[in-house]
């Protein structure tokens, strides 16, 4: 059925409709929360959600979310910048790295590590987080900055797609040639290899960086000092302090964090959609 | 807002596995205590104050800032580094953590008081017998003292008490044309009027809360719960519970409550608008009220309880104490940092100014707390009736050494009842029966 459709495109108003719906569907909360972002609190509460109401109150917001706690929200985007660099950065080098070595380089045991990664793909994240608080906790790890990099640092996924991406897009051919030339296999992993393989890299990064920015589960459990949250932790501190003894609502704020929140994730996006692209079809293909 | 309540049961989930684990490690060491056997007496205490250090403090009580600032001012030498633990869900995951991980445990640390066997059980908390702590007692409300005094020990110093009131919009009240119910019956009457009168409006919410009606069985004279240390009893249908199920059960049958979870953005904005016309929660309401139902202004006001039979009585809702745990490395600075946070006027003062509900008796019973006139409540004498509430609080509550994870499958088997309006009382049967099994497997005898 899909062949179908796929060898003789028409119009299907069933399939409009559907993605009519999707579009709405995601694009609704998106609207509301563009109007919240506007609004003081008590209107935020009391007024229709896709509409204006009350007073512009944006800045206010935006200054409050920036002051609020000391100006806590500062630190917690600092930290996720870090996390992301670091974490996200790293990951990519090191599937990268290995990706390419295990597509071009022939090697003993390269089976089994073929079947460990496709393996832990298979493993959720939020899976290992109780086995890793456990681990990490035995060495003296949580409750630090490393407890979040180091298990952002190995991506399965992103490795397999760099390894299925470099069997592609790096031709034997040219690696044998450049070694007739004289190269090292280092001179032609930077100087070649890695420049074909630019749009696998930037899909890698930005499926590890989207990761890392949402990251939500593993610093949940392993971090208790506020001062070392990830935005997506901060930001849910901020929405629990509505209940129990000693309450303090500040959903505006929750609501503008958010909003600052989704801001570089949607411009990393929009900058780097056309590599995605290309990377995740090339991958698609070949796997 | 489903994500808090997934959320919640992830933290639970986890919460378990951890207990698990502790559990498994420290077989042995049962009855708690036995950290050296330290004592040390006030003279001691306040050396140690003077002498100076650092001491790690976790809480989520919003005037703790304050607190510590009164605190370094009266001992510049000593250093408290505070950690928001946001609210007590999340402040028992995260002690569960740090213990679990041996690494980064507080020195002084709030729990709430429904969590205090989980963590005493075990033998991680501080008896506080040693430091002399046994004669503040008398500082401190009965049913407060009762929470952290328990299995020949003391646990912790009570920071507040949250005896129940009820509070209700009297707008809504006059609109409807309905006096404030006295008694249960009246109860149920005034919500049947209230939705009468407007079907959008509901006397109350609820969606089957644990610490509402644990709070609930606790007034009708419930003592569902009953445990010595290894030795757990557990009745969900003894008179007190089968009182409050059976008066309870029309508001569900006949849909009388709204089905809103509490603190949701939803609430707030039910509680501004008339939509719920009361809420009978502990004495540290008026504070949210004023900050998070501006709209509320000069409507609401606060009686007590309603009665089974016309005899007050009364149970704690929330309220937290702080606690020394076992693993704090600076026992003596920790006592006395705690001392001083929960016994001294500066501090109690910091704490009843924005809104706190103290433990201590001197201060529920001193004349500027109970003329206190609040603007918000159209100038009434709130604490007047909340104070007298601490009073009839029922002697003899005990929380389950789980209570955590117990709150956590509530909705599992009570708040079906909520849902299909089907039995209470079947509901809580069913909570009863996981309860056995979590805690035979959990190594207690149950029902034995």
């Amino acid at each position: 059925m899909a062949g179908y459709s796929y060898l003789r495109p028409r119009k299907s108003v069933t399939l409009t409709v559907l993605l009519g719906v999707l579009i709405v569907y995601s694009v609704l909360p998106l609207l509301w929360m563009l109007f919240s972002i506007t609004k003081t609190q008590p209107e935020l509460l009391s007024s229709f959600g896709l509409w204006f109401s009350g007073p512009f109150a944006l800045f206010d917001n935006l200054r409050e979310v920036v002051t609020h706690d000391d100006g806590i929200f500062v630190r917690w985007f600092a930290n996720t910048l870090v996390y992301v660099v670091v974490g996200a950065g790293g990951a990519t080098i090191l599937a990268t790295a290995a990706g390419y070595g295990l597509a071009k380089y022939r090697f003993r045991g390269r089976s089994a590590v073929f079947a460990t990664i496709l393996g832990a793909i298979a493993v959720p994240g939020t899976a290992l987080a109780v086995p890793t608080f456990l681990l990490f906790s035995q060495v003296g790890l949580t409750n630090t900055m490393w407890s979040i990099i180091l298990p952002s640092l190995v991506s399965p996924f992103g490795l397999y797609l760099m390894w299925v991406f470099s069997a592609e897009a790096v031709p034997t051919e040219i690696l044998e040639a450049a070694r007739v030339d004289g190269a090292g296999e280092w001179r032609t992993f930077f100087t070649i290899s890695l420049r074909l393989l630019a749009p696998g890299i930037v899909t890698v990064a930005l499926f590890a960086i989207v990761a890392t920015w949402n990251n939500y589960f593993l610093p949940l459990i392993m971090l208790n000092d506020p001062d070392l949250y990830p935005l997506t932790l901060g930001l849910y501190q901020w929405l629990a302090d509505a209940s129990g003894i000693g309450a303090q609502p500040v959903f505006n704020l929750v609501i503008t964090g958010s909003f600052l929140t989704i801001v570089p994730i949607v411009i990393a996006f929009l900058l780097l959609q056309r590599y995605w692209q290309s990377g995740l079809s090339a991958g698609g293909v070949k796997a | 807002m489903t994500i808090t309540c997934n959320r919640r049961v992830a933290l639970g989930a986890l919460a378990t596995l951890l207990a698990a684990s502790l559990t498994a490690c420290s077989g042995g060491d049962e009855g708690g205590g036995g950290g050296g056997g330290e004592g040390a007496s006030a003279d001691e205490i306040e050396a140690a104050l003077q002498e100076g250090g650092s001491v790690t403090y976790w809480t989520w009580t919003p005037q703790a800032e304050k607190q510590i600032e009164e605190f370094e001012k009266a001992y510049p030498d000593v250093d408290v580094t505070l950690v928001d633990t946001v609210g007590a869900g999340e402040a028992n995951t995260k002690l569960q953590n740090a213990i679990a991980a041996g690494k980064g445990v507080p020195d002084v640390v709030q729990i709430e008081y429904q969590s205090i066997p989980q963590f005493q059980l075990p033998g991680q908390l501080t008896d506080l017998t040693q430091f002399g702590f046994d004669e503040l007692e008398s500082l401190y409300t009965p049913s407060t003292w009762g929470s952290v005094a328990q299995n020949g020990g003391i646990w912790g110093l009570p920071q507040d008490s949250g005896p129940m009131a009820f509070f209700y919009n009297q707008e809504v009240f006059d609109e409807a044309g309905v006096e404030v119910p006295t008694t249960w019956d009246e109860y149920v009457e005034v919500a049947r009027a209230i939705k009468k009168d407007d079907p959008d409006r509901c006397l109350a919410n609820d969606s089957g809360d644990p610490g509402f009606s644990t709070s609930m069985i606790w007034q009708a004279g419930g003592t569902p719960f009953q445990n010595d240390g290894e030795n757990v009893t557990i009745d969900l249908a003894d008179e007190g519970t089968t009182r409050f199920a059976e008066m309870y059960q029309p508001l569900i049958d006949d849909e009388l409550i709204c089905q809103l979870p509490g603190w949701s953005d939803e609430w707030y904005a039910a509680l501004g608008d008339g939509t719920i016309a009361s809420v009978a929660l502990g004495a540290w309401m008026p504070g949210i009220l004023e900050d998070g139902v501006p709209d509320g202004k000069g409507k609401w006001r606060v009686a007590p309880m309603p009665t089974y039979d016309g005899t007050p009585t009364n149970a704690e809702n929330g309220g937290s104490t702080e606690s020394v745990p076992e693993a704090s490395e600076n026992k003596l600075l920790a006592a006395g940092f705690l001392k001083w946070l929960n016994s001294s006027d500066e501090s109690i003062q910091a704490f009843m100014e924005t809104g706190g509900f103290p433990a201590t008796v001197e201060h529920l019973e001193s004349d500027e707390f109970l003329g206190y006139e609040s603007e918000y409540f159209g100038g009434q004498k709130i604490n007047e009736v909340l104070g007298a509430g601490a009073a009839d609080v029922n002697e003899g509550w005990q929380y389950l050494p789980w209570q955590s994870y117990a709150n956590s499958i509530f909705a599992d088997t009570v708040g079906q009842a909520y849902l299909d309006r089907s039995s209470l009382l079947d509901g809580l049967a069913a909570w009863q029966e996981e309860n056995v099994s979590y805690g035979t497997d959990q190594g207690f005898t149950v029902n034995g």
